[in-house]
């Protein structure tokens, strides 16, 4: 393979883009040029650090540490779905519930991909299992949140109507099915909407990199597809399992709907 | 009365009410009255168990324990003040609107009305047709909250001549209302609920009831 080894130089070149577009925001006083900055900062230290630990990652590829490495990854997902709710449930339901479906989608899609498509030996050699469990968790992380998201919301804004059917004496999946079938759809929109524009609209960024390193583009597609089906199976795995568990949360044995397990983000 | 408890209670208690007993006799009717806040709708959510409570409850001498909860709600219907609906239209509401037909026009509501958008209803007419979904479950008990509040006397003499003639087959009822003459119309015994408590106040008054 033959790609173009980037030096500082380059990479300072571009970050005047950023550089450039602070100047914008002073001249024209919009006040976005600290938060523009501190942005651009983080993630120049923290993709570095990344690059250095998966550096040392690979250096070793001992199961142990790739799957420290993944689980750091799930929990930090897990925070990061979490903190996007408004209303939460309380203790730690919240937190247990999105990073268990996405710990659950995470790793079967991962651990599928790697043993039976990608053929990697190991098949836990984290130079496949890391960027590939990255790329899932990214996007179930989005299913997740939105879906639970969109599931608490409904429950509560839709509260009357669901206690109406309960008082008539619907089963609580019954009176349960529209807030539920809206927040599973709520979690898969966007990797639908992705898969429908792929290629059209946006060419995706991994396919991208590897054109860039080189790979043949007929190659980089087909891994893409791959990283595709892979990516909406955890979507679609992992917002099923989260709308599911929150939504048997939200009720009980006595078929109540539980709204005051929840309760309201306080404002930082 | 004489008759035994079709509907009895024991030590029913949750946050906003104390401990409460009451024993309702088939085809009896009592009017709960007091302000508002003071728990009459609580009260009544915790019979039909859509909040955690503790308390023994009853029907037939069945015990709510042994029963499913959607059976039990079936059983028990509960009527609120403010009726939730779950589709757009008033059709999907009812699992047989051929069956709801005959109930809305007897309440004065036209048949096309099974066609409109919730959204379009007036308070009166969403009221009549919570009460015409609540009918169709065939209810032993019927807990009413304030169920003509936003009706004409034309619609409400509609809506009590009804309540008589399931009243008159033995379905107990306990309605909540501020109006105490239709509280004497109905009713054989009157409550008042203030600070989640529940008093007795003597017979109907007026020597209405069964």
């Amino acid at each position: 393979m033959n790609f173009a080894i980037l030096n500082y130089w380059d990479i300072g070149l571009a970050a005047l883009l950023l550089v450039f577009n602070a100047g914008l925001s002073l001249a024209f006083q919009l006040g976005l040029e600290k938060r523009l900055l501190i942005a651009g900062t983080r993630m120049v230290v923290q993709l570095t650090m990344v690059g250095l630990v998966l550096k040392a990652l690979f250096a070793v590829s001992s199961p142990l540490y790739t799957g420290l490495a993944a689980m750091v990854m799930v929990l930090f997902a897990g925070r990061e779905a979490m903190a996007r709710q408004d209303r939460r449930f309380e203790g730690y339901w919240s937190y247990g519930i999105g990073t268990g479906a996405m710990m659950a989608a995470g790793l079967v899609v991962t651990v599928f991909g790697l043993t039976t498509q990608i053929h990697a030996d190991p098949w836990y050699d984290p130079r496949y299992a890391i960027p590939i469990l990255g790329m899932i968790l990214g996007n179930t992380m989005n299913g997740v949140s939105l879906g639970l998201e969109r599931l608490v919301s409904g429950a509560h804004t839709r509260r009357a109507g669901i206690e109406a059917r309960l008082m008539l004496g619907a089963d609580i999946r019954k009176a349960m099915r529209g807030v539920m079938g809206d927040a599973m759809g709520a979690g898969l929109t966007p990797i639908i909407n992705s898969m429908a524009a792929a290629g059209l609209v946006s060419l995706p960024g991994m396919m991208t990199g590897q054109i860039l390193a080189g790979v043949a583009p007929v190659e980089a597609v087909k891994y893409q597809i791959l990283i595709i089906f892979l990516i909406a199976g955890g979507t679609g795995f992992g917002t099923f399992v989260a709308v599911i568990a929150a939504s048997r949360r939200l009720t009980d044995a006595r078929q109540r709907l539980r709204l005051d397990r929840l309760m309201v983000k306080s404002d930082p | 009365m004489g008759e035994r408890p079709v509907l009895k209670i024991r030590h029913l208690t949750r946050p906003g009410i104390a401990p409460l007993d009451l024993d309702l006799a088939g085809g009896e009717c009592i009017a709960i009255g007091g302000p508002s806040g003071s728990g009459k709708s609580i009260f009544m959510r915790a019979i039909v168990d859509l909040d955690p409570n503790e308390g023994e409850i009853s029907l037939l001498g069945q015990s709510r324990s042994d029963v499913s909860a959607p059976d039990w709600r079936r059983r028990i219907v509960y009527v609120p003040a403010e009726a939730g609906w779950w589709a757009d239209r008033v059709a999907a509401h009812f699992d047989d609107p051929d069956l709801a037909a005959p109930l809305m026009v007897r309440l004065g509501l036209t048949v096309d009305a099974l066609g409109w958008e919730v959204a379009r209803l007036s308070t009166g007419e969403r009221q009549r047709l919570a009460m015409v979904r609540a009918f169709l479950t065939a209810p032993q008990v019927m807990l009413l909250d304030e169920p003509t509040s936003g009706l004409d006397p034309e619609a409400t003499a509609k809506v009590e001549a009804m309540l008589r003639e399931r009243l008159d087959q033995g379905v107990a009822m306990i309605l909540i209302t501020h109006d105490a003459t239709q509280a004497t119309r109905l009713a054989s015994r009157r409550f008042r609920m203030a600070a989640g408590v529940l008093t007795a106040m003597g017979d109907g008054g007026g020597g209405g009831g069964p």
